[in-house]
């Protein structure tokens, strides 16, 4: 691929690197420090590939102390600092730069309190996503955000990304689910922002860190909402023989009162690769899938079921299977779980992470169709249709560098379709470096120029995962302006 | 006097703001200024009010998504998301009749701007969990957008939720984008009486545990019960903790059913209707309970178990009467008027025990003098003096509204 350009390595740094990890080893102790070239590479990419760079060192601090004692290390002497959970960002939050300090939050995975009467729980930003529903569901109880790397995912990664997940149309994303953060800022000073209790007092700092993509503080704890689980959830599978069909199906469920858990589509290329791999019982000759879940007592999912298969009925859908049983749910669940999974034991793909507005939608799935027809290159749709938050999975061969460059070509298109048509570039993968260069599509300087200043508030010298988000374009126009202001 | 600016346009407000950066005038920011007797008093050379940028720029009931310009009255919103089987999924609190406003005429910005929400919140989230974006104008006279009108967006940082309840001392809002939901097709109450704050707090947090989707979760002491306009909840002389439900008829008999079954030990429980239950959540959200009188109200944010406790604990220092909301983790507390508004007490019992305290109604003279927001940590004030600083660098917009010199 044709890839973002990354700010060029600082080589006083590489110069004094032993010297560096000497200094980190006796700050946090040398089982803390990887330094070891085999060690590092273990770091050098997250789930997107395309980029690789190890950093210079790793840190793994055990406390929020730890971290508070590197990054005041990394301010005094000027060094990169890239935060990382488990790797598992698909926008190359993580990519760590040849000259950065990379912290691990692995080792801080413990739950510190479920409270079970107050409906929360706290917990170390390294614990993973799903060990927080894991702590909580003997008491009943779950934490919603499920994001579909949700087995590897920290918490602090989907802090920092703001992420969603199949069943975030009801519940919401990750910054509707949190209530407060300890957070360290890049001078060591540690935080606490929001509590175990409504709406955090002054301006709403809650808001802007998550979804900060690692840039103003690294995360040590959350404190997060947990919700009781409901009684049973059952999910439908509808086929149809057109998209637009589909489409309107899905406007029409919501627009009739009813706010499914989850609605999900898949395409005909992608229904085929899911069913060849998890035998999910999916119907291969429909050109659109839905999986749409309702959840309450078992009586209500029946009804709610029964009026959602009426609504369909008017979109002349060739299937109609309502799960009778949880093997049942699961099984329709498992292929759609497995998409990603699936595709890429067929080819190499990129996925996209655009959201549209629902109206849009049969428009943009046939321009998506014909912008990868022109690219030569096939694409499969896998999507959450109830938000518009589009996944197409471009289709490519990595080994072929002219397939590789038409496929990025080809997603830049789609997602200036995303934003041309009223949506956004990316509804739950973040920006990272891989959408840094697009972001111009959708918001003017000035747009940007509001965004880039909060990010000094934080972090004054740009140190916390630098290189990302903004255009370096961008970046130089900021520190221009900045430099105007300090001179005003 | 001072001068009353009513921008129609973007481009209008734009040159106000420039003007008055240039020349370093400060401006008092206003809707219909129904929550002007909230906040720290600020004297303002010139008004600018968003009353004539109004309008529903956008509604899409089966995307359930609506954009409103800043001064829309969220009466007319409302009534056109009704026309449609629509609501804010929020029920913003309107605290005009409380402290002396008119009732019904806060604008569509306003509410985000203050991120006021109402008894709904605790199962759907506050105003700024449904903001999906905005435009503004900041201090520098940028004319910005933030966010969109997509459900599922997190490209580049949250800026327009990040503006939710800043009071407009970071930018002046034009134009706000929200989520909506479709109005439930019958609601229900059940209410318990006579319970002590500890045991009320107890049955509320009880039922939200429950999977029965709780949408309201409020008790009142016994003399603030006395209040209510609802004739036969007004005359029992007893607390009123209260439980709302809100689906389809079906799903609420049989929630009801469940509930008032793991709630019996709390004694028999009454019923409201659907008519009853609209009446009786109608009148918490316009705070009718705390009626506008010339003692002090205080909105305590803490967690549910400790709230009967930090409630006892004030009445050790004065009289104090309370309402619980969202399940006992908000407070609504009036307290006499003292000259300091009772601030260092209620602040180091609300320290001790978790939680952040705003005061809310108060002459003006002492909402000048006295910290009416929570004061912030050290590290926490020097990012909120950061961030003003980058919105509003000569600092015009509402100076001192939440913080003083702020």
């Amino acid at each position: 691929m044709t890839l973002s350009r990354m700010p060029e390595p600082d080589q006083a740094v590489l110069d004094r690197s032993s010297a560096i990890i000497k200094d980190l080893e006796a700050l946090i102790g040398v089982d803390g420090v990887i330094s070891e070239e085999e060690g590092r590479r273990a770091f050098e990419a997250d789930a997107l590939t395309a980029y690789r760079q190890a950093p210079m060192v790793v840190v793994l601090p055990r406390s929020t102390e730890d971290v508070s004692k590197v990054l005041k290390y990394c301010h005094r002497n000027g060094l990169k600092v890239v935060p990382r959970g488990a790797g598992t960002s698909l926008c190359g939050g993580a990519l760590p730069m040849a000259d950065s300090i990379v912290i691990g939050m692995s080792r801080m995975n413990r739950v510190l309190d479920a409270d079970f009467v107050n409906r929360t729980i706290t917990v170390e930003s390294g614990i993973t996503n799903l060990a927080i529903t894991d702590a909580v569901s003997a008491e009943g109880f779950f934490y919603a955000p499920d994001p579909s790397s949700q087995l590897a995912c920290t918490v602090g990664g989907n802090l920092a990304m703001n992420s969603g997940g199949a069943h975030c149309l009801k519940y919401g994303v990750t910054t509707n689910n949190v209530l407060g953060v300890k957070m360290v800022l890049i001078d060591g000073e540690i935080v606490d922002v929001g509590g175990a209790y409504p709406d955090a007092e002054g301006y709403d700092f809650l808001a802007l860190i998550v979804g900060s993509e690692g840039q103003f503080g690294i995360v040590t704890e959350a404190t997060l909402r947990i919700l009781p689980r409901a009684e049973s959830a059952r999910p439908v599978m509808l086929g149809f023989s057109s998209c637009e069909a589909a489409g309107q199906c899905v406007a029409a469920i919501i627009g009739s009162g009813i706010i499914p858990v989850a609605i999900e589509y898949m395409d005909r290329p992608a229904i085929a690769v899911c069913e060849a791999y998890a035998k999910a019982g999916y119907p291969l000759d429909v050109e659109a899938l839905l999986i749409v879940e309702v959840e309450g007592y078992e009586e209500e999912t029946t009804r709610l079921l029964r009026d959602i298969v009426d609504i369909a009925r008017s979109f002349d859908p060739k299937v109609v299977e309502a799960s009778t049983s949880p093997e049942h749910s699961a099984r329709i669940w498992k292929g759609r779980k497995a998409a990603f999974g699936a595709m890429g034991r067929i080819s190499d793909y990129y996925c996209m992470d655009g959201t549209i507005p629902l109206g849009r939608l049969p428009e943009v799935l046939s321009r998506i169709a014909q912008i990868c027809a022109e690219h030569r290159l096939k694409v499969a749709n896998v999507f959450h249709a109830g938000d518009g938050n589009l996944h197409p999975l471009i289709l490519y061969n990595a080994n072929d560098a002219d397939e590789a460059r038409r496929a990025e070509l080809a997603g830049a298109e789609i997602l200036r379709l995303c934003v041309s048509v009223g949506g956004c570039l990316t509804g739950e993968h973040g920006v990272g470096i891989e959408k840094r260069d697009l972001m111009d599509v959708q918001y003017t300087p000035s747009d940007l120029a509001v965004q880039m200043r909060i990010k000094s508030v934080f972090d004054p010298n740009w140190q916390l995962n630098p290189g990302k988000v903004f255009p370096l374009s961008a970046l130089e126009a900021s520190r221009a302006s900045a430099a105007a202001d300090q001179a005003a | 006097m001072s001068d009353l600016q009513r921008p129609a346009a973007d481009w209008e407000l734009q040159f106000v703001i420039a003007g008055c950066a240039e020349r370093r005038v400060p401006i008092e920011i206003i809707g219909s200024g129904s929550k002007r007797a909230i906040g720290r008093p600020v004297d303002g050379t010139v008004t600018v009010t968003t009353t004539s940028l109004r309008g529903i720029s956008l509604y899409e009931p089966n995307e359930l998504v609506m954009s409103a310009r800043a001064g829309t009255t969220l009466s007319h919103i409302e009534a056109e998301l009704a026309a449609r089987g629509q609501m804010l999924p929020f029920e913003p609190i309107d605290l005009g009749p409380a402290t002396g406003g008119p009732q019904g005429a806060q604008t569509i910005g306003a509410v985000f701007a203050t991120n006021m929400s109402g008894a709904r919140r605790i199962l759907h989230g506050a105003a700024r969990d449904h903001l999906l974006g905005v435009r503004g104008v900041n201090g520098r006279a940028e004319m910005f957008q933030a966010g969109g009108r997509v459900m599922k967006n997190v490209t580049g940082y949250d800026v327009a939720r990040g503006l939710s309840g800043s009071w407009g001392t970071l930018a002046v809002l034009t134009e706000v984008t929200f989520k909506v939901i479709p109005w439930p097709e019958t609601a229900a109450t059940i209410v318990f009486l006579g319970l002590p704050d500890n045991l009320a707090l107890e049955l509320l947090s009880v039922a939200m545990a429950l999977p029965v989707e709780v949408s309201g979760a409020v008790h009142l002491q016994a003399s603030v019960a006395e209040r209510l306009n609802h004739p036969g909840l007004r005359s029992l002389n007893k607390s009123i903790t209260a439980l709302r439900l809100e689906n389809f008829s079906s799903a609420v008999s049989g929630r009801k059913h469940r509930l008032k079954e793991a709630l019996k030990v709390y004694g028999k429980a009454l019923e409201l209707d659907h008519r009853e239950t609209l009446e009786f959540w109608g009148e918490l959200r316009r705070l009718s309970v705390m009626p506008n009188r010339p003692t002090l109200l205080w909105r305590i944010s803490t967690k549910p178990t400790t709230a009967p406790k930090l409630v006892a604990a004030i009445k050790r220092y004065m009289p104090a009467e309370a309402f619980y909301d969202w399940g006992g983790s908000l407070i609504w507390l009036e307290v006499p008027a003292t000259a300091d508004a009772g601030t260092a007490e209620i602040r180091r019992v609300t320290a001790i025990h978790g939680g952040h305290a705003m005061l809310i109604r108060a002459e003006p003279s002492v909402r000048a003098s006295v910290e009416v927001f929570q004061p912030l940590s050290p590290p926490l004030e020097r990012l909120t003096r950061g961030l003003k600083a980058a919105f509003d660098p000569a600092g015009i917009l509402n100076p001192g509204r939440m913080y003083a010199n702020l």
